[in-house]
């Protein structure tokens, strides 16, 4: 044991830094210093907007995405970040808080991209997370539809598919169900 | 053989120098005493756990404490010797430690039933040694974090070795980490794989094993129809009704083989345990143990992994300290400052300080975001704090964690009140 700390005291040498002593108080976590970064290098475009409810709570926020182009233009859709002390070894949970037709988002607001899921790294950061989302709106993505429905409907018929999008963000009916009028 | 023999081999390594001991080492009683002085803490009483508890106590550790927050299952009964059928529902923690110490007389172990995160750093630093059996990577980052956060230059104790032991089937590792001096498991966490997720379209459209018929009723049924109760795995109703579900969409594709005990493995992420591996690096664990607190030999640097799928394969290695680990990589910094600086005179302070020379920091402490640059929704909310004083904001003694654009690693200061 002793050996140990004279390594220690030698690697303190070395650096020749000054320790952290005194009593500690709580250190900041590697996920909230991780998503510090993270916020401070995103590149949010004029379509995207965030919002901190709790502004001491960086871990837990709102995307508010506004397509200014693609079969979504003139919508406001927001979705829930939360992000776990895991992070970045876990993905943001991410969901839509309206009811919205859209292929890769179901009724419920849980949202398929695959770097949500299967394919997050650690190295990925809340950028890609975000530049993903803002992809679903420009081009949605048949072959991986979380709602089967509207999937179908793009898949067979992209015109209909375009009228059930703008009928749906009005607040409208598809197919008997009711969506929130989205638009902005 | 009698009681006095009992620990006679044990005395004879440790009273007689090796080919490998230290030359400085001396062998004897008084390594004897400091071995049964020392108290070791044993983090999980699970299939590893039965194993560390049994090994230190055969090895002459004398006070041994050991947590665990579960509670016995009958599926435990067949690696997890130190329980029995009658033991079903009881604390892991207590059970074990009650038969070792029947088992092993003279030895006092000590349980505690909950979970780590319930004590703190006063409960920790009475250990000379912790030994970690544990199967989440969550609570090996939280017990990792918080012994790097207590190592402390003025006190020599408050480094406390950390060995950890973990094993998924045939596979397993034990690793020696002294906290902040070498490779930390946070240093360590891409070493560990995250398992392989079923995207979520498949299970919800297109099912194709059975595991993705369970996974549905746990994440979409579930949601669906019983938004109101919070899912349980521990509760058989639970279970049974995600299995129905489960049941029943594997009909609807075609689908067999959906069973009740693959829907318990489903949803609560079960990797079936083997005993053989558990007592691999079990034993591995303690022998560490057992030389990092007589000194009797050199102990592992620092990484054994095991493979014992095909075979049985060790290989040692040492894993190296990453100077950017967000744990050990940069402990907080001393910097000291005046109370009545405002934030913005401090943030410029930190570009002139040669230690720092940041631009564009952001920086926060565990509560507080004190600034944040980007995005300008959360600057903006932050921005008032900038003319405020340090004394409002932050406490002496306070971590405050700052990164800035310009370097890719973030620094941690810890700011004393001149």
């Amino acid at each position: 044991m002793l050996k140990i700390w004279s390594m220690k005291q030698q690697q303190q040498q070395a650096e020749n830094a000054e320790g952290a002593a005194g009593k500690k108080k709580k250190k900041v976590t590697a996920a909230q210093l991780r998503v510090q970064r993270d916020l401070q290098e995103l590149t949010l475009g004029s379509t995207m907007k965030m919002a901190f409810p709790n502004p001491d709570d960086i871990l837990n926020f709102n995307l508010t995405i506004e397509p200014d182009e693609g079969m979504y233009k003139n919508g406001s859709f927001t979705f829930t970040f939360a992000v776990n002390q895991n992070f970045p070894h876990d993905p943001p949970k991410v969901k839509c808080t309206q009811k919205i037709y859209h292929p890769n988002i179901d009724l419920e607001g849980n949202v398929c991209l695959n770097i949500l899921r299967e394919d997050w790294k650690p190295v990925l950061n809340l950028n890609a997370v975000i530049v993903g989302m803002q992809f679903l709106f420009l081009e949605p993505n048949a072959s991986d539809p979380l709602n089967k429905e509207a999937a179908e409907d793009l898949r067979q018929n992209r015109d209909l598919f375009k009228r059930n999008v703008r009928n749906s963000m009005a607040g409208g009916n598809v197919r008997g169900v009711a969506f929130d009028k989205v638009t902005r | 053989m009698g009681a006095g023999d009992q620990w006679k081999y044990l005395y004879r390594v440790l009273s007689k120098s090796g080919p490998y001991s230290d030359p400085d080492w001396v062998p004897g009683e008084e390594t004897i005493k400091s071995l049964e002085e020392s108290k070791i803490l044993v983090i999980g009483a699970g299939g590893l756990g039965c194993e560390i508890l049994k090994n230190l106590a055969l090895s002459g550790f004398k006070d041994i404490h050991v947590i665990d927050m579960d509670t016995i299952d009958i599926s435990n009964l067949n690696r997890q010797f130190l329980f029995r059928q009658s033991d079903i529902g009881k604390p892991k923690a207590e059970v074990a430690a009650a038969f070792v110490e029947r088992r092993v007389k003279g030895v006092k172990i000590t349980p505690f039933v909950g979970k780590i995160q319930d004590k703190d750093e006063d409960y920790y630093m009475q250990f000379k040694i912790v030994v970690c059996g544990l199967d989440s990577i969550e609570a090996r980052r939280w017990i990792n974090s918080t012994l790097v956060g207590m190592v402390d230059m003025e006190n020599p104790e408050s480094l406390k070795p950390l060995i950890d032991g973990g094993t998924e089937g045939f596979k397993g590792q034990a690793r020696v980490i002294l906290p902040s001096l070498t490779s930390c498991i946070e240093c360590q966490l891409d070493m560990h794989a995250p398992r392989p997720a079923v995207p979520l379209c498949t299970i919800a459209t297109i099912p194709r094993q059975p595991q993705h018929c369970i996974e549905w009723a746990h994440q979409i049924a579930w949601q669906d129809k019983r938004k109101d109760d919070s899912f349980d795995s521990d509760d058989i109703e639970h279970i049974g009704w995600i299995y129905n579900a489960a049941l029943e969409r594997a009909k609807d594709f075609n689908i067999p083989g959906v069973t009740f005990q693959m829907t318990q493995g489903v949803v609560k992420n079960i990797i079936p345990a083997i005993a053989s591996t558990n007592a691999v690096i079990a034993a591995a664990t303690t022998s560490e143990a057992l030389k990092i607190a007589t000194s009797c030999n050199p102990f592992l640097e620092n990484y054994m992994m095991y493979a014992g799928e095909e075979g049985v394969y060790t290989y040692t290695f040492e894993a190296e300290k990453k100077p950017d680990c967000p744990v050990c990589g940069n402990l907080a910094r001393k910097i000291t400052v005046n109370p009545d600086a405002t934030l913005e005179e401090f943030i410029e302070t930190l570009g002139e300080r040669p230690e720092a020379q940041l631009k564009k920091p952001s920086l926060r402490t565990e509560e507080k975001t004190l600034y944040q640059r980007f995005p300008p929704q959360l600057e903006e909310q932050t921005r008032p704090h900038l003319k405020l004083k340090l004394r409002d904001l932050v406490t002496s003694g306070q971590e405050v964690a700052v990164s800035d654009p310009a370097y890719t690693i973030d620094f941690r200061f810890q700011l004393i009140f001149g």
